[in-house]
């Protein structure tokens, strides 16, 4: 006779060690190869979004810091771009090998100013932050293959707005092509995430960088605004909302100052009927709740083939269910902290106006940490194509579920918005997967997977999304003049 | 016995149909009378252009090349409607030039990213969708036809707000293609007062890009606001007046016009 005895399949905690990260108490922006305090003085906490403690002091550029980057990055810009052009790859690559080598630090720090899990921190964000600097450093002395043999120049001293949500990936990938096409840089990191972005500081010293060719000026809109308006700036980069993007498009009317805009989405999983169900669930969950759902080309519309619909969403909801929401630094944590209360009451004004639109909500039943930012992941069904929650980007861990019935459908579905960040396409029939990835006007259409990233692939939006690539040769064009 | 002339209407071109204005408003010019389009007529050839979008881009490039060889054979055939022939000589080469790009844009602009994962990923250009042209007042041809051939090129339908000084030029293109394999639709040309149509298309919310090259600083700026709301894709340039000036920077015309498409696919399990 044997004995069964119950056992408790949960985790114990595993939280990432923080001993190893040096974070001072204070951080002035960065400019001039030099930390400076705010011409005005000005600090602001950034918080831990996971227990609301302040984390550290950021000094915030106002106008006259501004100035004052711009001036030393054009005195800078000249000698930068005159460098032979493997030794302005060198310095690309030394940045990327001290991200490797600070790599832990790096994803403990981000996990910690931004709220997302560590284990996406560190196998996603950093990593592929590395990556980006290793390809364009190898561009920097092969530019003109990247045109078409074209001759080019830099177009001088370029402004980069980067979201809250990647901070130091969006950073890498603004900063790397911009310094390999022989731009100097003013970065500008979100208000609610400076800190790897100040680290980054730290690096482009560490290696040396000449003063002047990067600079991070920490602050909120009203600095990203300012960057925007000033007239020595000769291309502005953006990541954020379509919002902000088109207030940047308006300011810059009539202007020479070049423009690259990546905005937001709302983009469509299509879930087939022939898919492997299991792993488009897998790939449903990675689409909507990676990063809390704070990705800008999020799979938050999910289209479901009618005839997989029910079975689609019983595994679905069976898997959200074992998801693990909590503190950000545990290694087993799989959705972690809403990045501000400010995010939070978005999500929870969208989720609300789904509720009252008649859509049906369902919302896991787990524990949530006294303190802090949370939302539980959500699923919506019953939703119809005008809902607010079908059409605005929620940025949150809600996923709102549409049906279809033939192809043509999902396709029309799938196009029926303002946005055209990006796709999934869940089917195991190689030829329809080709046919609706070309039908699809989406700026990345993903088959069988979901949110994979890669220096050397084009990134980028259609329709209200935005325009300009990141990524590949296509991310150095936003970067240069043809001269001839 | 004197013969009297047969005088000639000029009409707007929407949607594969030679159509008056639906305002019933013209305008005159070298004892011609000419539609003067509305913002209405705008509207209308908008549509016509996102009907044919679709079909237009979902032709083969080679197909597309073909049409674009047979425009500019037709142009040519029409050379002695045009007063300065050295122009239409130009528009020509410039249609030819273009037809040959409709199978070269994806070897030029796209390509195979190898990422570090199982997957075959490609980067292909797409056409942006509709454009909307406005055409220096001159050249009035040659000024049109290097803006339109791109955009063509490119698989994208086009809606263009022609010369205000000397509109006839377009009109009569507009016949030459009228009477080539260019699809209904595909290309539309609205004559009129520039100012009025101009706004009206920069601020059609389905319209994808515009194109200006009227080099006006203060309508440029204009239509980068009215772009702002729907994050149109923008680009100003000066007119072009030569062949050269035309097909100089065709990777820049083109890509102004397109989109770049990104597809992952898995490559075993």
């Amino acid at each position: 006779m044997s004995v069964r005895t119950s056992i408790v399949w949960d985790y114990s905690p595993a939280p990432e060690a923080t001993d190893h990260v040096r974070l001072r108490e204070r951080y002035g922006l960065f400019a001039d190869g030099e930390f400076k305090d705010p011409s005005d003085g000005r600090y602001e906490p950034t918080i831990n979004p996971a227990t609301e403690e302040p984390i550290a002091e950021i000094g915030w550029a106002g106008a006259g810091d501004i100035e004052a980057a711009l001036r030393s990055a054009q005195a800078a810009q000249p000698k930068w771009a005159a460098l032979k052009p493997l030794e302005r790859a060198k310095y690309l690559f030394r940045i990327a090998r001290l991200i490797q080598e600070r790599a832990r630090e790096l994803a403990v720090v981000e996990t910690m100013d931004g709220g997302k899990p560590l284990r996406e921190s560190r196998d996603v964000d950093i990593p592929l932050a590395a990556a980006h600097f290793f390809h364009y450093a190898g561009w920097a002395d092969k530019l003109h293959y990247g045109v078409n043999a074209r001759e080019v120049a830099p177009l001088g001293v370029v402004g980069q707005i980067v979201p809250w949500n990647f901070p130091l990936l969006m950073a890498a990938w603004k900063l790397a092509p911009a310094l390999a096409c022989g731009n100097t840089a003013i970065l500008k990191p979100a208000e609610t995430t400076p800190l790897t972005a100040l680290l980054l500081a730290e690096i482009c010293q560490e290696a040396e960088l000449p003063p002047g060719v990067v600079a991070i000026l920490p602050g909120n809109g009203e600095t990203g605004a300012a960057l925007v308006r000033s007239k020595k700036i000769n291309k502005i980069a953006f990541t954020g909302s379509t919002a902000v993007g088109r207030d940047i498009q308006a300011a810059l009317a009539g202007q020479d100052t070049k423009l690259t805009l990546e905005l937001g989405g709302k983009s469509a999983n299509i879930v087939f009927e022939d898919a492997a169900l299991d792993q488009a669930v897998e790939g449903i969950v990675n689409g909507i709740f990676f990063n809390q759902g704070h990705v800008c080309c999020a799979g938050s519309r999910l289209l479901i083939q009618e005839s997989v619909r029910d079975e689609v969403i019983a595994k679905l909801w069976q898997r959200m269910r074992r998801l693990r929401v909590g503190d950000p630094l545990d290694k087993n944590t799989d959705v972690g902290a809403i990045n501000s209360a400010e995010q939070l009451e978005r999500i929870e004004v969208l989720v609300a106006a789904g509720e009252e639109e008649g859509a049906t909500r369902r919302t896991i039943d787990c524990e949530l940490p006294d303190r802090g930012y949370w939302f539980a992941p959500t699923l919506f069904t019953d939703v119809s194509p005008a809902h607010r929650i079908a059409v605005e980007e929620i940025f949150g861990p809600v996923v709102s579920v549409l049906t279809f019935r033939t192809q043509a459908e999902a396709i029309e579905k799938a196009n029926n918005s303002r946005y055209g960040l990006a796709a999934g396409i869940w089917t195991d029939k190689g030829a329809k997967a080709f046919e609706v990835a070309s039908a699809l006007q989406a700026g990345v259409v993903w088959q069988n997977t979901y949110n994979h990233f890669d220096p050397t692939a084009a990134f980028g939006g259609y329709k209200e999304s935005g325009f300009g690539r990141e990524g590949g040769p296509a991310g150095l064009r936003p970067y240069l003049r043809i001269v001839r | 016995v004197s013969r009297l002339s047969v005088r000639k209407t000029y009409k707007l071109w929407i949607g594969g149909a030679f159509v008056r204005s639906e305002s019933g408003r013209y305008d005159e010019f070298g004892g011609f009378n000419f539609p003067r389009a509305s913002r209405k007529d705008v509207r209308d050839a908008v549509a016509a252009a996102r009907k044919a979008a679709k079909p237009w881009a979902a032709r083969t490039a080679y197909n597309r090349g073909q049409i674009l060889y047979r425009a500019a054979e037709a142009l040519e055939s029409s050379r002695g409607r045009f007063a300065d022939g050295d122009e239409v000589d130009a528009a020509v080469d410039v249609l030819l030039h273009y037809a040959g790009w409709t199978d070269k844009l994806h070897a030029v602009l796209g390509g195979v990213n190898p990422v570090a994962a199982p997957f075959l990923s490609f980067s292909l250009p797409e056409p942006t969708g509709v454009v909307g042209v406005v055409a220096p007042d001159a050249p009035p041809l040659l000024g049109l036809v290097a803006e339109l051939a791109p955009a063509l090129a490119a698989g994208n339908t086009v809606v263009a707000i022609l010369s205000e000084s000397d509109p006839l030029r377009g009109l009569d293109l507009a016949e030459a293609l009228g009477v080539s394999d260019v699809p209904a639709g595909v290309v539309n040309l609205l004559s009129g007062r520039r100012g009025e149509l101009a706004k009206a298309l920069g601020a059609h919310r389905d319209l994808n890009a515009i194109v200006d090259a009227a080099g006006d600083a203060d309508l440029a700026t204009e239509l980068d606001k009215l772009a702002a709301e729907t994050i149109k894709r923008t680009r100003h340039s000066g007119a072009v007046n030569s062949y050269e000036h035309a097909t100089g920077d065709a990777l820049e015309r083109l890509e102004a016009v397109t989109e770049l498409k990104t597809a992952w696919h898995p490559v075993g399990a």
